[in-house]
């Protein structure tokens, strides 16, 4: 959904006027959630952002001295990084590294039900399959984790019975593993939906005619498939850095509390009333955010491939 | 902003109108409660020790029906700030006053309309357990107690008729231990950052209560005494999280918590073998069957307390249920079930009244069981013979050495609190 709404209704308001009226009338109400549900609140933020507060109310202004705290010894490299910067470091890296693997896995889950599994019965099956880490809720997917990769969970017992390792390995939960791996585990799901869209729709008779050709398998799937999975993958790959960007919960949970993300800072700041301060977070978390975005866009033209 | 005062001053006029009318209902000869059907209460907080046996038992003693509003702490805080009429009555921490009170949200509360008011433990009004003088560091009951005056937003430092909440339940904090893991006593704060727990320590990731329990430990390892640990200065903090940021980076945490299940997970899986920890917690690792003790430590206590705060427009019908549910909830059956679950009645000569002698003599006087101690729903949580951790009520409350707080410098501290976890 989401660089839908980017590509047709941010970018591209004035074209909402060009079209038929019918068209035009029926996108009414949608348009008016999106202005009142989102896009007022956006601006919302924006101006908060500029607001100064004290410790139960906030007072309308207009100081940076929001933004100048973020930044506050960012760019004397005296002390070493600073918060903001080492914070977004490492969402960048989460970002990085999850992107790859839900690519990598993602690509393959998607290849193997559009092209080996022929009935839509079984792919509505395994689809389901796919799905069931949300079949649970968020905190008890993550306290089952525990068992699995605690220091006397079962991949250590694993270990320590086969020999090899002879101390519990504790890097296996509460670390940077840990994270990437719950990421992996949840987002894999939100690049396998589009990438297999957009293989279905790959015409088979192209396939053919590139085998009859003499193309072997992995030309055909370097030269024909990947090409025309690429509003897939891009829309794959939105969903999940957006998601990665923004969340605390998962990075708070499997990291123990002690990888920081931006999400928690906002959270914390606003538990503690200090909205604008948050405000100016969640602004440049949003720009950044919207500038990959803008990027992987610039890259593939997803409305032409689409 | 504007646009919020003649929203609360609209507000606070229907309000008045809706008491008029209850008013005119009195004079017809109705008692106020049973004038119109099951008064509703809507009751904001963390609701964490209000079980259902509670609302039952309120509605068949006053046909009173509550309504609960569930927020975490900071979000009770938030609610009251921004929403100050979605509720009528809230549970709130005494350590949230020093921000709530100037914003004029709150009613300063009528003592004389509490029948037990005189029975109120001294813990709350004048600082003292068993006419001992506690510890009051930190922004301690008795300090943000009493108000100028039932509209004023500053505190009186004398006892006055108006206080700013109506005390309900609180209690003494401290480590948690995993007694069979760690197979030694563990006696002082300092032991949380000791090198023998590397990777196996964890405190909660809640800065305003974490810098408390910092504050702590650092006392206890000799690095340095604060003249107030619940106030501190900007170099006092830099120094608390120098220490634990200096922990973090060698490994001494296993993980942070931030929430009351992580916390229960942590200690019950043995990830974690020596915590920052609450009552109910310890409550939750026993009953699974894995030993855990709430270890009491030389250097005392952090403690907190709770009560029972009203918006400033209460008026009319509307005060008279909620002043009838307060003194409900403090004479003695709520009491009770509190003190069955480890915390503290504000009340206590009538939650006495409510417990059998033997879990009186458990609970209170630090006793050894003499039948299976049973939790208000009925699990077992203790066996005939064991001691309450920490002893006797005189014991636990009299040792209290500071109490959660909010700082003059409270940004300061949630911004190095945030590094420490970045680093």
């Amino acid at each position: 959904m989401l660089p839908y709404i980017i590509n047709n209704s941010i970018f591209n308001m004035p074209n909402l006027f060009k079209i038929k009226p019918s068209v035009g009338l029926l996108s009414l109400p949608y348009s008016f959630v999106f202005i009142f549900f989102f896009f007022i609140p956006l601006v919302l933020t924006f101006v908060i952002s500029f607001w100064d507060y004290n410790e139960y109310s906030i007072i309308p202004d207009l100081i940076l001295e929001n933004y100048r705290y973020i930044f506050e010894n960012c760019f004397s490299f005296e002390n070493g990084m600073c918060v903001t910067f080492k914070t977004y470091l490492s969402t960048f890296m989460f970002c990085l590294i999850t992107w790859f693997f839900t690519l990598i896995i993602g690509f393959f889950v998607a290849y193997f039900l559009a092209f080996y599994v022929n009935s839509l019965t079984w792919q509505i099956a395994l689809f389901l399959l796919c799905t069931i880490p949300f079949w649970t809720s968020n905190v008890i997917r993550m306290i089952s984790w525990i068992p699995l990769l605690g220091r006397n969970g079962l991949v250590n017992d694993f270990f320590l019975s086969t020999g090899l390792t002879s101390t519990p390995q504790e890097w296996l939960l509460y670390s940077g593993f840990s994270v990437v791996l719950a990421f992996v585990h949840l987002y894999t799901l939100f690049m396998i939906v589009p990438i297999f869209n957009s293989m279905m729709r790959i015409d088979k008779s192209i396939i053919e005619a590139a085998y009859d050709s003499g193309a072997n398998g992995f030309q055909i799937l370097w030269n024909i498939i990947i090409p025309l999975c690429k509003p897939g993958i891009v829309i794959g790959s939105i969903f999940v850095i957006t998601v990665v960007m923004g969340d605390f919960i998962t990075i708070g949970i499997m990291g123990g509390q002690q990888i920081p993300s931006i999400g928690k800072i906002i959270y914390v700041e606003m538990s503690y009333l200090q909205l604008p301060a948050a405000a100016a977070n969640a602004v440049i978390l949003l720009f950044l955010t919207l500038l990959i975005i803008w990027i992987m866009t610039k890259m593939i033209d997803i409305r032409k491939e689409l | 902003m504007k646009k919020n005062i003649t929203r609360r001053n609209m507000l606070k006029t229907s309000t008045a109108a809706v008491g008029a009318v209850a008013g005119a209902g009195l004079l017809k000869g109705f008692p106020a409660i049973h004038a119109a059907d099951a008064p509703v209460i809507r009751y904001l907080g963390t609701a964490v020790n209000m079980g259902d046996a509670v609302q039952k038992r309120l509605f068949d003693d006053t046909g009173i029906k509550v309504k609960f509003i569930v927020k975490t702490t900071d979000e009770v805080v938030k609610t009251i700030f921004t929403q100050p009429n979605s509720f009528d009555i809230v549970d709130s921490e005494y350590f949230s006053m020093p921000k709530l009170v100037p914003s004029g949200n709150l009613l300063g509360m009528d003592t004389k309309r509490i029948k037990e008011w005189d029975n109120v433990t001294s813990a709350f009004t004048k600082g003292e357990v068993a006419g001992k003088k506690i510890g009051d560091q930190g922004t301690a009951p008795k300090k943000v107690m009493y108000l100028k005056g039932s509209n004023s937003k500053e505190f009186a430092s004398e006892p006055t008729q108006h206080v700013t909440l109506i005390p309900t339940v609180y209690n003494a904090d401290t480590l948690g231990i995993r007694p069979d893991l760690i197979k030694r006593p563990i006696s002082t704060w300092a032991e949380l950052l000791n090198p023998e727990f590397k990777g196996k320590a964890s405190i909660l990731n809640i800065p305003s209560i974490g810098i408390m329990d910092a504050a702590m430990v650092v006392e206890s390892m000799g690095e340095y005494k604060y003249p107030d640990k619940g106030n501190m200065t900007k170099k006092e903090i830099d120094l608390t999280m120098k220490i634990f940021t200096e922990a973090k980076k060698a490994g001494q945490f296993r993980a942070f918590w931030s929430d009351f299940n992580e916390s229960v997970n942590l200690m019950a899986s043995g990830e974690v073998v020596i915590q920052s920890m609450w009552s109910p917690a310890i409550t939750a690792v026993r009953t699974k069957g894995i030993p855990c003790v709430y270890q009491p430590l030389k250097e005392g206590y952090r403690a907190w307390a709770a009560g029972f705060g009203l918006p400033a427009t209460t008026k009319g019908r509307q005060a008279d249920i909620c002043y009838e549910f307060i003194n409900w909830y403090l004479s003695g059956w709520v009491g009770a079930y509190l003190n069955r679950q480890g915390y503290y009645s504000a009340v206590i000569p009538t939650a006495k009244k409510y417990m059998e002698s033997y879990e009186w003599d458990y609970w209170m006087l630090g006793k050894a069981a003499t039948a299976d101690i049973m939790s208000p729903e009925g699990k077992k949580l203790a066996s005939k013979g064991e001691i309450r951790d920490g002893g006797s009520y005189e014991a636990r409350m009299g040792s209290v050495e500071c109490w959660n707080a909010t700082m003059d410098e409270n940004k300061y501290m949630v911004r190095k609190w945030n590094e420490m976890i970045a680093s």
